[in-house]
């Protein structure tokens, strides 16, 4: 006897999220399973819709004018503006991401001293956008290599910000060790625990803006790495402004990246609201059907335990996620054997320079309209199964920035489409 | 002619920079100028394989008496660049008999220690080796570590007076009534200061001798003077692991093939090789059946690695050289021994001597007969003191040390660290700073990075080599932009820039040959990392100037500082 539901999910990154979240609100019975910690955590935490075109023009100040002029195998292409809208007025909905005022799209300072146009960000960055004259000092600890803040600061410069933009490196109060991880920093805020500074106890938020104070000289906002907290970042954020006098923001990191699992807590803390039911840990290792699925297996503990649906979406992620994989031979989707396109010589999958157009980039499966995977003679792979998110093709968002708003478009497509078939 | 004869050594490799240390240790003044960084040519693109000479027990057993000599040699005076790891030559079903008998008897009779261990016992060595071989000899390979040789050479030369010039081309030699007399040369300022004594433009180099070490690229020099080196470059690829498979260097005992051997190195394991001529050094087609080849046939030893990960492929060329009148069409029939070309003797050209030919193992003793050589044109009595003074790094050193006290390192780190620094180690990693890690996977700590940078300046390859930062798993996706901010602010920006980018550059080459499973996968992050993130790829330094007013400048949510409206902590995910 299998586990029931009448839509399943494979995949917890954002594209599953979303589908499930979708879904979920429409009434119907979801169910999402995820396997690993998803790619979330790797993510800076923005949110892009799209930066630049295919072409490599940008920044683009209106990601949805430029979407109407891309290619008909990009995904935005398959589900059209209207539902990237739809689908972001969802995701603003759930979480307390800014942006959603405007369909200009916003800079960013990240960690690499470069400006990044994206669409949403969280609260956490708003005080940082490269679009605020007001001047800006960064602050950098100086065991966390990961963010030099005077190197980043004059690579701002160099980027032509319209404000002054200085570094300062500080010691984090307390005694951490020098190779200590972000959490670390986090946990030591959210707890406000004490730490000694000169053999006086304090609280470490108060800890923090005193060792930050002396070095302001008239900016009105402080940058700091995205350390500020894991459980309670508004509060410490709004305790370090009282104290210092000034606006808090974070700039966006590398992984393991905190303001990327607080969207993914968010998210599922949204979807368990919706009254969807997640399962997390185990893989889905195969299925059972014809053109129609009728079940799944997940791997528990050495057996196969089966999960059955009417709608399936396959939201597993790409290279990266590993809801495609490759070897010396071919490129290929693992669980439901979807035709990935791709070239038959593995030396026609890069190009020679860093930055150059890298076909592994756009390495997925290709759907219809309704977001259904085609096999390689363009039919219909299985009639109950849809995809979405970095497991699609077509598209290179690194390069383009347009990941997020992609895997939430292509979600939200997926998931109402499922929806309709139920009905 | 000054009272201290002045020689010109061209090439920044392991026989060049050996040469350049001995004559500067007999007290020669000496100038030593490599096109690219140290190790740029051959010497940067080998397997790390330190020969107890079985290779060559069959073959060449002149060659062979020479590596276990030199093996021996370098296992004392640069300890901190060998892992003694031992080797073995195994037999499977396939192998001839007669072959691996008379593999043994030629380690015996080069004096090479060597005995004969049963299939269990090497497995026992070695799991991972196929379940179907049926023996193996061991012999007393190592791996060493060229970069670091090289850098401690050099390092070693520049104690005894020599000038040590990175990124300087020859350009032409000096000829003057018959005689070479010095060099020109063109130093290529790149990002900001390497080693340079002198930046950018050309710089005549007078000499009372020059001596051509450039291996593959001989040929070259000699044309400057019109005098004939025919040097047969043959390529070979080597490929990476991200795992160290085996820890002893596997050999496939037969005759000479492509891909017989594998040498764990650091965190690493290196698949070799192949032996192709090649017409031109610096380009030659780097093809994808030599990988799979590397990948397919040492799986026959080592199963897993048909599903193993490589991390990146990179091809060396090889300097070979024959007399003349040899004509072998295979380069794997051209001897491995060295040449010292007299270009008095051979062309009526004095005042230049080339060396070509010879293997990495022999560095030492190559270096140590051409300095003979040039020391008798001279007339210089001068004993060679090189197989006798440990290089800097390997003075009296113990790696059993406690690194938690000592550097407040984690102890991996600390070792890792303290292998690479030998006798360094001290004062390297005591800072009064913390010294956090920069590169995770090969546990490379600020302080280290730092002290390359002392050395090399702004050429983040440069402090590549020297560290091995970003030459691990992930390639640099994680820490080519720590590495870059390390060089800020002692270089300005735009220099760290160009450096990081050229970097990036470096690590994607050899990376493409690995593009499949979860390499693939890695690089996809990698350039999620640098474009998303970073956009690196769009970085508007540099770029076309950005419209910042015609993008959005935020809500005014009035939350500054002393706002009343402060939001209470919305918990869990108050944000």
């Amino acid at each position: 006897m299998a586990i029931e539901s009448e839509v399943l999910v494979v995949g917890g990154g954002l594209a599953g999220l979303t589908s499930a979240l979708a879904t979920a609100r429409e009434g119907a019975d979801v169910r999402l399973l995820s396997y690993k910690q998803s790619t979330l955590r790797q993510a800076s935490g923005l949110v892009d819709l799209l930066g630049y075109t295919p072409d490599g023009e940008g920044p683009l100040t209106d990601p949805y004018a430029a979407m109407t002029d891309l290619p008909d195998s990009h995904p935005y292409s398959t589900v059209g503006v209207e539902t990237v809208r739809e689908a972001m007025a969802l995701f603003d909905d759930v979480t307390d991401y800014e942006g959603g005022h405007t369909d200009t799209n916003a800079l960013l300072p990240t960690h690499g001293g470069t400006v990044k146009p994206t669409a949403r960000y969280p609260r956490s960055a708003a005080a940082g956008l490269a679009s605020d004259d007001r001047d800006a000092l960064l602050v950098g600890i100086e065991s966390m290599t990961d963010f030099d803040a005077p190197h980043v600061a004059s690579h701002l410069e160099a980027a032509g910000v319209p404000f002054d933009v200085r570094g300062e490196t500080i010691q984090f109060p307390g005694d951490l060790r020098a190779d200590a991880k972000v959490t670390r920093y986090a946990k030591l805020l959210d707890t406000d625990s004490e730490v000694a500074v000169r053999g006086r106890k304090r609280p470490a938020r108060e800890a923090l803006a005193q060792r930050v104070n002396p070095l302001i000289e008239d900016e009105e906002r402080v940058g700091f790495p995205a350390v500020l907290g894991d459980d309670h970042p508004a509060a410490i954020r709004a305790a370090l402004s009282e104290q210092m006098g000034v606006d808090v923001f974070e700039v966006p990191m590398g992984p393991p990246s905190l303001p990327g699992l607080r969207l993914e807590d968010r998210l599922f803390a949204a979807l368990d609201e919706a009254g969807a039911s997640i399962e997390t840990g185990n893989p889905v290792v195969s299925y059972e059907g014809d053109e129609h699925v009728e079940r799944v297996f997940v791997e528990k503990n050495g057996a196969e335990i089966p999960y059955a649906a009417e709608q399936f979406v396959l939201a597993t992620g790409g290279l990266v996620g590993k809801g495609i994989e490759s070897d010396r031979e071919g490129v290929s989707e693992p669980i439901f054997d979807c035709h990935v396109p791709h070239p038959a010589d593995r030396y026609d999958w890069f190009d020679t320079e860093v930055f150059g157009d890298h076909p592994f980039a756009g390495f997925g499966v290709e759907t219809d309209g309704r977001m259904q995977p085609l096999s390689a003679d363009g039919d219909v792979e299985f009639e109950n199964v849809r995809a979405a998110g970095s497991v699609l093709g077509g598209y290179d968002f690194a390069a383009e920035k347009s990941g997020g708003g992609v895997s939430i478009a292509t979600g939200y497509a997926a998931g109402t489409n499922a929806v309709e078939e139920l009905r | 002619m000054g009272s201290t004869p002045h020689i010109a050594v061209i090439g920044g490799g392991s026989t060049g920079v050996g040469i350049a240390r001995d004559l500067a240790m007999r007290g020669l003044d000496v100038t030593l100028v490599e096109q690219g960084n140290l190790t740029h040519g051959t010497t940067g693109r080998m397997h790390g394989l330190l020969h107890s000479g079985g290779r060559y027990a069959v073959s060449d057993q002149a060659s062979a008496t020479e590596c276990i000599e030199e093996n021996r040699v370098l296992r004392d005076i640069a300890s901190h660049c060998v892992e003694m790891t031992g080797g073995m030559f195994v037999k499977r079903p396939e192998d001839s008999e007669e072959y691996f008998q008379e593999k043994l008897s030629g380690c015996e009779e080069c004096g090479i220690p060597a005995k004969v261990v049963s299939r269990e016992e090497a497995r026992s060595m070695e799991p991972h080796l196929a379940k179907d071989i049926e023996k193996a000899i061991v012999v007393p390979d190592g791996a060493i570590d060229p970069f670091r040789l090289v850098v401690a050479n050099a390092g070693s030369a520049q104690e005894h007076g020599a000038r040590i010039e990175t990124h300087s081309k020859v350009t032409d030699l000096l000829v003057e009534g018959g005689e070479v007399v010095g060099l020109e040369v063109e130093h290529t300022s790149g990002p900001g200061t390497r080693v340079h004594g002198k930046e950018g433009g050309k710089e005549e180099i007078r000499a009372d001798y020059v001596v051509n070490a450039t291996g593959a690229w001989a040929g070259r020099i000699g044309d400057m003077a019109g005098v004939d080196i025919a040097v047969r470059p043959s390529k070979g690829v080597m490929t990476i692991m991200n795992v160290r498979q085996v820890d002893t260097v596997i050999n496939r005992c037969r005759p000479k093939g492509d891909a017989d051997i594998v040498v764990p190195h650091e965190t690493t394991a290196i698949l070799g090789t192949t032996d192709e001529e090649v017409e031109d050094p610096e380009d030659y087609p780097e093809e994808q059946w030599e990988v799979d080849l590397m990948i397919e046939t040492l799986s026959e030893l080592v199963p897993m690695l048909e599903e193993a990960r490589t991390i990146r492929s990179f091809w060396g060329v090889r300097p070979l050289y024959e007399p003349p009148d040899v004509g072998s069409t295979d380069p794997t029939d051209i001897t491995r021994d060295f040449f010292l070309l007299d270009h008095d003797e051979r062309d009526d050209l004095p005042g230049m001597t080339s060396i070509v030919g010879g293997k990495f193992t022999t560095y030492r003793m190559m270096g140590e007969q051409i300095s003979d050589h040039v020391c008798g044109k001279f007339g210089i009595d001068a004993d060679c003191r090189t197989a006798e003074e440990p290089l800097p790094g390997s003075e009296d050193f113990s790696v059993l040390r406690d690194y938690m006290d000592e550097f407040g390192l984690r102890s991996p780190i600390g070792r890792r660290s303290v292998e690479r620094l030998g006798s360094r180690a001290d004062e390297v990693l005591k800072t009064d700073s913390p010294n956090p890690t920069v590169c995770e996977c090969e546990g490379v700590t600020r302080a280290e990075i730092q002290d390359a940078i002392g050395q090399s300046g702004s050429d983040l390859n440069a402090v590549r080599i020297r560290t091995r930062a970003s030459m691990g798993n992930c390639q640099g996706g994680i820490c080519c932009h720590r590495m870059a901010s390390e060089l800020h602010p002692e270089y300005e920006e735009g220099v760290v820039r160009r450096a990081w980018d050229e970097l990036l550059q470096e690590r994607w080459k050899g990376q493409r040959h690995a593009l499949w499973g979860q390499q693939l996968s890695q690089a996809m992050l990698n350039y999620a990392l640098h474009a998303t993130t970073q956009n690196r790829d769009h970085d508007p330094a540099g770029g076309d100037p950005v419209d910042f007013a015609a993008f959005d400048t935020g809500v005014d949510h009035g939350d500054a500082a002393g706002a009343a409206n402060v939001a209470a902590d919305g918990g869990r995910n108050g944000d």
